[in-house]
C-alpha cells in the first residue's frame, strides 16, 4: 500500500496545492500535512492529499545516508571497500 | 539530459549505487554466516522490488518475504458484500480502483457495475465529495479501503463537513496489528522487517520500537525507490549481524519518530481501532479501523442498517479448495508454493485475494513472473 | 471467481481489453472458423489476412473502434479507426492502402456536429496515410443501446511480401518507432477523470509512410512487424516471442518514453509498457540490418524518437524479459482492464 509519489508545489490557493509531478500537475488538499507548505517546497501525495513536506536538501542528505550505510560496513579486506568506492565515484562523475 | 528537479528522482535509481548497496549486503550477511528471512509489509515494497528486479540483485542468502501488506487482499468477502447490497439498493458507490474487482462471497463490484450499479472509480475521496456535492438528491457512499495511510485522507474528508448525502462504508485496516500476528505465527522466525515507509510518515516510527524489542527482531523503515530498498535491507541485516534488535530510519525525509501530528490526531479523531477479520489471516485484534461515534452519522453501516454480523463462510471455503493465501500472507508459504498458482488461479479466473489486488503477492509474482533465475538469460 | 478455468458464462469487459482474456475467447470461441487459406489466415491471428492474388499478397484487416470519450487530446475515434486499419495493413507488409470501408453505428440522439467532427478527422487522417475511404454502411440504434458512436474500418492493400508477427530468431533485434504509452495515459487520464494537467496527448498517427521507409531500408531483414494496441509493447513482445519461439530481452532504460507520460504513469500505478499506443510500430529486424533501419525511421517525422530497445535469444522462448538496470524480471502480456491503483 501507500503509492506516494512526489512533486514541486508551484501554487497554493487556501487547502489546494497546484504541484508539479516532472511531467505532470496535479491539484492536492493539504489538509494533512503537519508543516505549513510554500511555493517551492517538494511534497509526497498520497490518494490525492500531501502527506508530508519533503525538507529541502533531502536529496542529498539521503545519498550521504547510503554512503554512509556503504563505508560503515567494517570491511576486513580494504581493496574490497575500495572497489566500492571507486563504484560510487563512478556513479558520479555520471551525475 | 534530465532536468535537475528529475535527476534528483534519478539519483535514487543509480544502478550504480544501488550494485554498490548489493555488495555490501553480501558482504553484511556473509558476516552474519547464516540465511536470513525479512519480511516487509507492504504491496507497494513487493511492487518495487518486482518492478525492479532486485531480488535478482540481492545474495541468494537473503530470504525476502512479504506478509500482509496488501490492502485489497485482506478486505474480507463480507465486506464487499456490504458495499455490494449497497449498490443494490440504488447507492452511488465510489471506490478506488484497487477493490473494484475483489470478490465478495459471489461477486464483485466490477460484475453489479457490469450489471447496472451505480459505481465508480475515484483517485481520491474528495471526487467522491464532490459527486455528492453536486447530486444532492442521490446517496453517495465512499467505500473507504486501504491502510490507515489512506485512511487519514478519509478522515480529513470526514472532518470537513461532508453534505448530508454522503456517507462512509470503512474497511480500512491498520498494519502494525497484524504485524503482531505475524510475529506470533511461529512456524517460521523473522529475523527482521522492513516497515512501510508511507505508512511510517503518519505513524511514525517510534510505535515499532516495543515490536522490535519484544520479536527480538530489527525493523528498518524504508521507502519506495530501489536504492532506499536496498539501504534499509543493508541496515537491517547489519542490525541483525549485531545482535541489535532496534529500529532504524531508513527514509529520513520523509519519516520522523513521532510522525505526522496533526494526521494522527486527524485519523483517531475520526476512526478507532477493533479487532475483525481480515481476509486469509483471521482475527487480528485492533485491525479495522471502524468510524467513531462522534462520526456515527457519517456512518453507512448505520445509515442504511447493514448487517453488523458478517458470514464466516467464506473463510473456510477458501482453505477447502487449497487456497494458501492465508499462508502466503503470513510469510509462511510463497506462491509458487500454492498448487492453484498459474494453473486454476490465475489474475483472470482468481481463487484467492492475492491473485486479485495489483497489490496481492501472487498477483505481483504472476506479473513480474516471481524470482526467476534470468541472470544467465541473454 | 471459481476454481475451473470452464469459461464464465458471460462476456466479461476483459474479454475485450487485449490482454490474456481476449486472447482465450478468441482462441475458444472464433478460432474454430479458421480454415486452410494460400496465405496468412484466421488461424495466424496475426494483425490482418494476407491472400494470395497472382504472384502479389492482398492484405486485408478490420478493426471496431468503442472508445470512451470519443474525443480525446490529440484526436478522436475517427482519426483512431481510420489510423488503427492503416497500421494493421503496414505492419503486414502492405503500406499503401488501396481503400477503406467505414461502417457507423449511431445512438440516437448523438450530435450532428460531433459526427461531422469525427467525419472531418476521418478525412485527414485517410489525407496522410494516402487511404481513400471508398465505401460504408450506416446504421442508428435507439437511445441507450449503444453508448455515442461505434465505428468499423475495414482496409486493403497489396504487397509482394507479407511481414507476419512470427518471423523473430535468436540475435534479432526489436525497434520502437517512438515513445511508449501515449495514447493510453492519455485516454487513461481523460476516462477516469485523474485531474492531471499536462501535454498528455495521443499518438494516434497513421504510420504507413514511416514503415515505408523501413522496409526499403530493411527488405527481408525486417523480419517480424505489430503495432502495440491494446495490450502495449508489453503484449506485442509477448506475442512475438510466443510465435517465434524466442525469448526476448528488453532494455528497459532504452525505452523511449515522454516525461509526462512517465510522470503521470507513476501517479496512478501503471506501468507505460502496458498501455495502447496508437501510432508506433514494434519491428524485428536481422542484426545486420538493424542499424540501416534504425537510421531510415530517425529520418522519418514520426520515427524521431525510434530506438532499439531489446533483443531476441534463445533462452526462455515465448517470455519476454526485462532488464531493468537494476536487475531483471518478467515483462507479461497485461491483464483485462487497468485501472489506476492506490497502492
Amino acid at each position: 500500500m501507500c503509492l506516494g509519489v512526489p512533486g514541486k508545489v508551484v501554487a497554493i490557493d487556501g487547502l489546494s496545492a497546484t504541484v508539479d509531478f516532472f511531467g505532470v500537475k496535479r491539484e492536492l488538499r493539504l489538509d494533512i500535512v503537519d508543516e505549513p507548505v510554500l511555493v517551492g517546497d517538494y511534497v509526497l501525495n498520497h490518494v490525492g492529499f500531501a502527506i508530508r513536506r519533503i525538507p529541502p536538501g533531502e536529496a542529498e542528505e539521503t545519498l550521504a545516508l547510503f554512503d554512509e550505510l556503504l563505508h560503515g560496513t567494517r570491511s576486513p579486506d580494504d581493496l574490497m571497500a575500495a572497489d566500492v568506492r571507486g563504484e560510487i565515484a563512478a556513479g558520479r562523475e555520471k551525475d | 539530459m534530465p532536468a535537475p528537479d528529475q535527476s534528483r528522482e534519478l539519483k535514487f535509481r543509480d544502478p550504480a549505487r544501488a550494485r554498490a548497496l548489493a555488495e555490501a549486503l553480501r558482504r553484511t550477511l556473509d558476516a552474519v554466516g547464516r540465511e536470513l528471512t525479512v519480511m516487509h509489509v507492504c504491496g507497494s515494497h513487493e511492487q518495487a522490488i518486482a518492478r525492479f528486479g532486485l531480488r535478482t540483485l540481492i545474495p541468494q542468502g537473503l530470504r525476502l518475504l512479504m506478509g500482509p501488506g496488501c490492502p485489497v487482499c485482506v478486505t474480507d468477502a463480507p465486506e464487499v458484500d456490504l458495499a455490494l447490497s449497497l449498490a443494490r439498493e440504488g447507492v452511488h458507490l465510489c471506490t478506488y480502483g484497487d477493490m473494484l474487482r475483489l470478490p465478495g462471497t459471489s461477486r464483485s463490484l466490477s460484475d453489479a457495475k457490469a450489471e447496472g450499479a451505480r459505481v465508480e472509480v475515484v483517485y481520491s475521496v474528495s471526487q467522491a465529495l464532490e459527486l455528492a456535492e453536486r447530486r444532492p438528491d442521490e446517496d453517495v457512499c465512499f467505500f473507504a479501503s486501504g491502510f490507515e495511510t489512506t485512511a487519514v485522507a478519509t478522515a480529513a474528508a470526514a472532518l470537513g463537513t461532508p453534505p448530508k448525502n454522503f456517507s462512509v462504508l470503512s474497511v480500512h485496516k491498520y498494519v502494525p496489528a497484524a504485524m503482531e500476528v505475524v510475529a506470533a505465527a511461529r512456524e517460521r522466525r523473522i529475523d527482521g522487517y522492513l516497515a512501510a515507509g508511507h505508512a511510517a510518515i503518519i505513524t511514525g516510527f517510534a510505535l515499532f520500537e516495543p515490536f522490535a524489542k519484544r520479536t527480538k527482531s530489527p525493523v528498518a523503515v524504508a521507502g519506495f525507490e530501489p536504492l532506499d530498498i536496498l539501504a534499509a535491507l543493508l541496515k537491517v541485516t547489519e542490525l541483525v549481524r549485531d545482535q541489535r534488535p532496534e529500529v532504524a530510519n531508513v527514509y529520513p525525509r520523509c519519516v520522523t519518530r513521532e510522525g505526522n501530528g496533526p494526521a494522527q490526531r486527524a485519523l483517531w479523531q475520526v476512526f478507532l481501532a477493533r479487532g475483525g477479520r481480515w481476509r486469509g489471516l483471521g482475527e487480528v485484534p485492533g485491525g479495522n479501523l471502524e468510524l467513531t461515534p462522534a462520526f456515527a452519522h457519517l456512518d453507512a453501516r448505520r445509515r442504511f442498517g447493514l448487517p453488523t454480523s458478517a458470514g464466516r463462510e467464506e473463510g473456510r471455503e477458501a482453505e477447502a479448495t487449497g487456497c494458501l493465501c492465508g499462508p502466503i500472507m503470513l510469510g509462511l508459504a510463497s506462491p509458487s508454493d500454492c498448487p492453484l498458482f498459474g494453473k486454476t488461479c490465475l489474475p483472470e479466473s482468481p481463487v484467492g485475494a492475492c491473485m486479485v489486488s495489483s497489490e496481492g503477492q501472487c498477483r505481483i509474482w504472476h506479473t513480474y513472473g516471481g524470482p526467476p533465475d534470468l541472470r544467465e538469460v541473454g | 471467481m471459481g476454481t475451473s478455468r470452464s469459461p464464465p458464462e458471460r462476456i466479461a469487459l476483459k474479454d475485450g481489453a487485449g490482454g490474456r482474456a481476449m486472447r482465450r475467447l478468441i482462441e475458444e470461441a472464433f478460432l474454430p472458423l479458421a480454415s486452410e487459406v494460400e496465405g496468412v489466415g484466421l488461424s495466424a491471428l496475426d494483425d490482418g489476412a494476407a491472400l494470395r492474388v497472382g504472384d502479389r499478397f492482398l492484405v486485408l484487416t478490420t478493426d471496431s473502434h468503442v472508445v470512451l470519450p470519443a474525443f480525446f487530446p490529440g484526436g478522436d475515434i475517427g482519426r483512431l479507426a481510420v489510423c488503427g486499419t492503416v497500421n494493421d495493413l503496414a505492419v503486414m507488409g502492405a503500406t499503401e492502402p488501396l481503400g477503406l470501408t467505414l461502417a457507423v453505428i449511431l445512438e440516437e440522439g448523438f450530435p450532428r456536429a460531433d459526427l461531422l467532427r469525427i467525419v472531418d478527422s476521418i478525412r485527414t487522417a485517410a489525407g496522410e496515410a494516402g487511404a481513400p475511404v471508398v465505401t460504408g454502411d450506416t446504421k442508428v440504434m435507439g437511445k441507450g443501446q449503444l453508448d455515442g458512436i461505434v465505428l468499423n474500418t475495414a482496409g486493403v492493400g497489396l504487397c509482394d511480401r507479407v511481414v507476419t508477427d512470427s518471423g523473430l530468431r535468436p540475435g534479432d533485434v526489436l525497434l520502437l518507432t517512438g515513445t511508449v504509452g501515449d495514447h493510453g495515459m492519455a485516454v487513461m487520464a481523460c476516462r477516469h477523470d485523474l485531474r492531471l494537467e499536462g501535454d498528455l496527448a495521443s499518438d494516434v498517427a497513421p504510420v504507413n509512410g514511416l514503415i515505408r521507409e523501413a522496409l526499403r531500408a530493411g527488405g527481408e531483414d525486417v523480419v517480424a512487424m505489430k503495432d502495440p494496441t491494446r495490450g502495449g509493447v508489453a503484449g506485442v513482445l509477448n506475442e512475438l516471442a510466443k510465435k517465434g519461439g524466442v525469448g526476448i530481452v528488453v532494455d528497459e532504460p532504452a525505452l523511449p518514453v515522454r516525461d509526462e507520460v512517465r510522470a503521470a504513469a507513476e501517479l496512478v500505478g501503471i506501468d507505460p509498457l502496458l498501455v495502447a499506443n496508437e501510432g508506433k510500430a514494434v519491428l524485428g529486424v536481422r542484426a545486420r540490418a538493424a542499424e540501416r533501419v534504425l537510421a531510415a525511421l530517425r529520418a522519418h517525422p514520426l520515427g524521431a524518437r525510434a530506438a532499439r530497445v531489446g533483443r531476441a535469444v534463445a533462452e526462455r522462448p515465448g517470455t519476454v524479459i526485462l532488464d531493468t538496470g537494476f536487475g531483471r524480471r518478467i515483462l507479461a502480456e497485461p491483464e483485462g482492464e487497468l485501472l489506476p491503483r492506490i497502492c
